[in-house]
């Protein structure tokens, strides 16, 4: 039987319509940006190339998304199959999260109407990183969605379909882990032809694609930290320390790993003193610094670990460390040279909350219609 | 220690490190008839005949504010300007070439980089480089517009013109673009053209090299014959006598080397060119790309692993929820 079911409440609720209000906002501005261009909307210069609609919609969002990359390393190559329950939510979330970033990409791309050129082989530059980050985002987000159709076929008894998916999801899992492996590793490479633009303290030349790689998984584990410490509430048993210490384990690994390479790296190019310079990156950098070192803290202390206040503290610091080293890297500290400024304009930073909104709103139908979260889940 | 202390001092680190990849790729070599342009800034003498004639080689209309834009620091090039000529001032900026207290030109056009960024990151071969003559031209037909060549270019060359909401990538293309082929047909660059001081001038890499080299050696004061249009057959002289110029080439070498390349008497920082150590971001770049996913071989192994993996783990979850094991397998590692 499954385990998963619909959680039965109303879909039309006070905080939807709220949504929903944001979203047309950025419905509107998005329009404008398609009939007037993308100049009357954002604050995108020759300097700043990308704004937010890259950076958060794809960059930081994508990474957000890393949950159901996350939970199936740890249920299908680490084999720990008590987080099974949480997979669909995550799997759910995921694709929601990168359907956003392909929707992000298409909209801040100022030849939209030309974007299959990317899928001709005899476009295709081999050498660029965008190139790879474009075509495996896009197979992603296929992926992501035949792995959330195991979902959609139990909603509609469609039992045929299930089975005769089921004898080859173990590839599309498979694919679901290589895929972002791949992608989130080359957004971290993306900085490297950037050159002196990125800061430093952020341009770690070879070792970009390894930390990108390092903090999409922390994030994606500070997001299984949530869906577990949610649904185990909602089982009504108070065994949160059980269950997350293993994933515990595992981001201490990570965080670990991600804060040896990191300061490695800045100690053996003699970037150290940067680090103390009192300009913005330096402060920049030891916020994101005390972010990651925070939830290690946590983590470590046996004591800290139990509190489940602490424990959602210290997964919700994980991700803002994951996400600020990315806009920081991307945005705050990069500086194309004199005579340039960024900052997103209003319309341009409401297109992006209208987005959000709208996953939201999706997520809140999808967990409402579908078996998605966990049997007596319902947090 | 600042930025441009620490990308100094980091360039020589890249090298080494980058050497050790399996698939690190040296810096391009220049094209075997590379074109391109030699800008002298002492010579300038900022009229910006250059700039007009830019617009009109490029069809592109001077605009009103055109002449005050092109004297502000903070403008730079844009979709309407493909070549601009900037100011350095300090002080009271009444002494030509001097840094202190003085003033002095720089050109600012596309550098026609050896080893250009924006060609190495353009997802879609929008950006090429002639394989001949080296010119970087840009192909609107493919453009998709996602700027990943703004932001791979160390000289913010490529702009797009966010304004239009069909818009396009603008940057020079050496006079040479299809309908303009002023280089496929003999001719010289439209700026090199206009230039009444020999500032900009026009001509194969080698020769502009040598030409560089040659005023680097002379003795300032000195007169010295400048020639003007194309240093291979100058079409005219202009003598002056020889500045302490700056024993600076710049894009004999920066991130691999550019056709276009600088002189000048005040040091190129201070005319605004960025930090750029001797080894190509792009070469790096695509070293660890191409370290990574070696004919995407790796990813294959990797799949092939990880569904070996998953196939024997996924009946163990599908069934029991609570399956609870600490056996730990290895992280497959791709
Ligand atoms: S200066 Fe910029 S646009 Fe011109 S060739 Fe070099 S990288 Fe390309
Ligand atoms: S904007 Fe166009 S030319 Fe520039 S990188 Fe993107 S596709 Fe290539
Ligand atoms: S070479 Fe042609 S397009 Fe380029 S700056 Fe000179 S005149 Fe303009």
């Amino acid at each position: 039987m499954s385990h998963y079911q619909p959680v039965e409440r109303k879909v039309v609720t006070v905080p939807f319509m709220v949504l929903g209000l944001i979203a047309m906002v950025g419905l509107y501005f998005l329009v404008q940006r398609f009939i007037l261009g993308m100049g009357p909307v954002t604050n995108l210069n020759g300097g700043y190339a990308w704004g937010i609609w890259v950076v958060y919609d794809i960059v930081v969002g994508t990474a957000l998304a890393c949950g159901g990359y996350a939970l199936a390393i740890t249920v299908y190559v680490l084999n720990k199959g008590k987080y099974h329950p949480l997979i669909r939510a995550a799997v759910t979330a995921s694709l929601l999260g990168y359907a956003l970033g392909g929707v992000g990409a298409f909209i801040d791309m100022g030849r939209w109407f030309q974007f299959y050129n990317i899928l001709l082989p005899w476009n295709m530059n081999f050498n660029s990183v965008m190139l790879e980050v474009g075509l495996c985002v896009m197979t992603y987000i296929l992926v992501l969605f035949i792995e959330f159709m195991p979902t959609v076929f139990e909603r509609f008894g469609m039992k045929d379909w299930a089975q005769r998916l089921n004898k080859v999801l173990f590839l599309f899992i498979a694919l679901g882990i290589l895929l972002p492996t791949m992608h989130q590793s080359s957004l971290g490479s993306m900085l490297i032809a950037m050159g002196y633009k990125v800061h430093p303290l952020w341009q770690s030349l070879h070792l970009q694609p390894l930390l990108a790689l390092l903090t999409a998984l922390t994030m994606g584990f500070a997001i299984v930290i949530f869906e577990a410490s949610f649904s185990t509430v909602g089982f009504g048993r108070n065994s949160e320390t059980k269950l997350l210490s293993g994933l515990g384990k595992g981001i201490i690994g990570l965080v670990s790993a991600y804060l040896i390479f990191r300061f490695g790296e800045i100690l053996l190019r003699g970037k150290f003193g940067l680090i103390f310079a009192g300009d913005l990156g330096s402060l920049m950098f030891i916020i994101e610094t005390a972010m990651f070192i925070f939830p290690l803290a946590v983590l470590l202390s046996p004591k800290m670990r139990e509190d489940g206040r602490m424990l959602l503290y210290a997964g919700v610091s994980l991700l803002f460390a994951g996400a600020l080293y990315r806009f920081n890297a991307y945005l705050i500290t990069m500086d194309p040279g004199p005579g340039y400024s960024y900052f997103p304009s209003f319309p341009e930073l409401m297109v992006t909350v209208g987005l959000v909104a709208i996953e939201i709103m999706a997520y809140l139908v999808i967990v409402k219609k579908f078996p998605v979260l966990p049997k007596h889940a319902h947090a | 220690m600042n930025r441009r202390d620490f990308l100094k001092a980091a360039a020589g680190g890249a090298a080494v490190a980058c050497s050790g990849g399996a698939q690190a790729r040296d810096n391009l070599e220049p094209a075997p008839e590379a074109v391109g342009m030699l800008f002298d800034s002492t010579l300038c003498v900022g009229c910006k005949a250059c700039v007009s004639m830019c617009k009109e080689v490029n069809g592109m209309p001077p605009t009103l504010i055109e002449g005050k834009e092109a004297w502000d620091w903070a403008t730079d090039l844009s979709p309407q300007t493909l070549n601009v000529i900037k100011l350095y001032k300090d002080g009271e900026g009444n002494v030509k070439d001097q840094v202190k207290d003085g003033f002095a030109f720089e050109k600012r056009s596309c550098m026609h980089c050896v080893d250009p960024g924006c060609v190495s990151v353009c997802p879609v071969t929008a950006l090429r480089r002639h394989p001949v003559t080296g010119i970087v031209t840009f192909h609107v037909d493919a453009c998709i517009g996602c700027r990943t060549c703004t932001t791979g270019c160390p000289y913010n060359v490529p702009h797009f013109d966010y304004d239009d909401p069909f818009g396009q990538i603008y940057k020079c293309e050496m006079c040479n673009q299809e309908g303009v082929s002023r280089i496929d047909n003999g001719q010289i660059t439209g700026c090199a053209e206009a230039c009444p001081t020999g500032a900009t001038l026009f001509g194969s890499r080698v020769a502009l090299l040598e030409e560089a080299k040659r005023r680097m050696a002379l003795k300032p004061g000195d007169t010295y014959n400048y020639p003007m249009g194309d240093v291979r057959k100058p079409g005219s002289y202009h003598e002056k006598a020889t500045p302490v110029y700056e024993k600076h080439i710049w894009g004999e070498k920066e991130a691999g080397g550019t056709n276009v390349m600088h002189i000048s008497a005040v040091p190129f920082d201070k005319l605004g060119m960025p930090p750029l150590p001797e080894r190509s971001y792009a070469s790096i770049s695509e070293g660890v790309q191409h370290t990574l996913y070696s004919f995407m071989a790796l990813p294959a192994v990797a799949l092939i692993g990880l569904s070996y993996v998953v196939r024997k783990n996924l009946d163990a979850s599908e069934g029991e929820t609570d399956v609870s094991d600490d056996e730990g397998k290895e992280e497959e590692k791709s």
